[in-house]
């Protein structure tokens, strides 16, 4: 039992040894490439199967091959804003920096992939509905994720002393996650113009499998996309907060160097 | 091509060219654009922290005065 009690003490300790900035400074910086280089294959091979796989639509002709991006964007734009509202819930709770940082560093690029699924969804609603927009409530919700995010940016960097950014940042994130369930199941509440899931855990899918399997390829590609670019973007967070300590300061001399 | 007949009607995507490759175009545009922020931002702030530390090399604990001297 002494023996089960330490070594659960152990690993714990070890699973907070990466919630070190010094920590995870570098580990970020050597996952981010591999990443990176996920994303850019399965780009390509979501896209090749996207448009040259992928039958024409019998109901929508080719406008359709929108959902190769408007759906991977809108899930992602969902997930985001949950992992950030995650990672500000373990910073309030275990009072880690480097969690704050995490959900600031994952915020554009969420905003980005928010505006890629309304962007997308105008482009494809014009030929589809006859309106580039229209205020229902799968559209509302989704701009309001928008708002949100810009929201949650703009304050965490008006905010000169970063503890009270990350504190208010992360009332934001925690509050507007109300709202990623409301835009998910807008769909079943009201009565949308917006068409019901296409893919669902229960049913089978409501398309043909080469576009089922391109859209899950681009949705791999964006989630790639993301542990890459917020990666890159959390280290220069740590470094900015960290810069007063020994490592940072050994770490700027050496990428001096290396310029 | 195992969809297309020609380019030219992979291009104009069943007269919907505008709303594809509108959509396809500009979010190529913004990622391009976030990984040129993000790889900038990483320069300029290892710049910038090389600065303040070379302007004030044994300050420890200054954030302020470092900032206020510049």
């Amino acid at each position: 039992m002494t023996t089960d009690t330490l070594n659960r003490a152990e690993r714990s300790r070890s699973l907070f040894r990466f919630a070190a900035p010094q920590v995870f400074y570098p580990i970020a910086g050597r996952l981010a490439p591999w990443f990176a280089g996920i994303a850019a294959v399965l780009t390509v091979v979501g896209l090749y199967i996207g448009f040259f796989v992928a039958p024409t639509d019998f109901q929508q002709g080719e406008v359709y091959r929108v959902i190769f991006i408007h759906v991977p964007a809108a899930w992602m734009s969902m997930l985001i804003y949950l992992v950030m509202a995650f990672w500000a819930a373990v910073g309030l709770v275990m009072n880690t920096r480097l969690s704050f940082m995490m959900s600031q560093a994952l915020a554009p690029t969420g905003a980005m992939f928010c505006f890629v699924a309304l962007w997308t969804g105008a482009l494809w609603g014009k030929p589809t509905w006859g309106t580039y927009w229209v205020w229902d409530a799968r559209l509302t919700s989704q701009l309001l994720l928008l708002f949100l995010y810009l929201g949650f940016i703009a304050l965490t960097r008006a905010i000169e002393d970063s503890r009270r950014a990350d504190r208010a940042g992360a009332i934001i994130a925690l509050v507007g996650a109300i709202n990623v369930p409301i835009i998910y199941f807008s769909v079943q509440w009201w009565n949308t113009l917006h068409q019901g899931a296409s893919v669902s855990l229960t049913k089978a899918p409501s398309m043909a499998t080469t576009m089922l399997s391109g859209m899950l390829i681009m949705a791999l590609a964006a989630w790639a996309y993301t542990f890459a670019v917020a990666f890159w973007r959390v280290r220069s967070l740590i470094l900015e907060r960290e810069r007063h300590t020994d490592w940072v300061g050994a770490e700027l001399e050496a990428e001096a160097k290396r310029q | 091509m195992m969809e297309w007949e020609s380019w030219s009607a992979f291009w104009d995507m069943g007269g919907n060219a505008w709303f594809v490759w509108g959509s396809y175009s500009i979010t190529a545009m913004l990622i391009v654009l976030e990984l040129v922020l993000v790889l900038r931002r990483r320069k300029e702030t290892v710049l910038r922290l090389l600065r303040l530390r070379r302007a004030a090399p044994y300050a420890t604990g200054g954030q302020r005065m470092n900032e206020e001297m510049f």
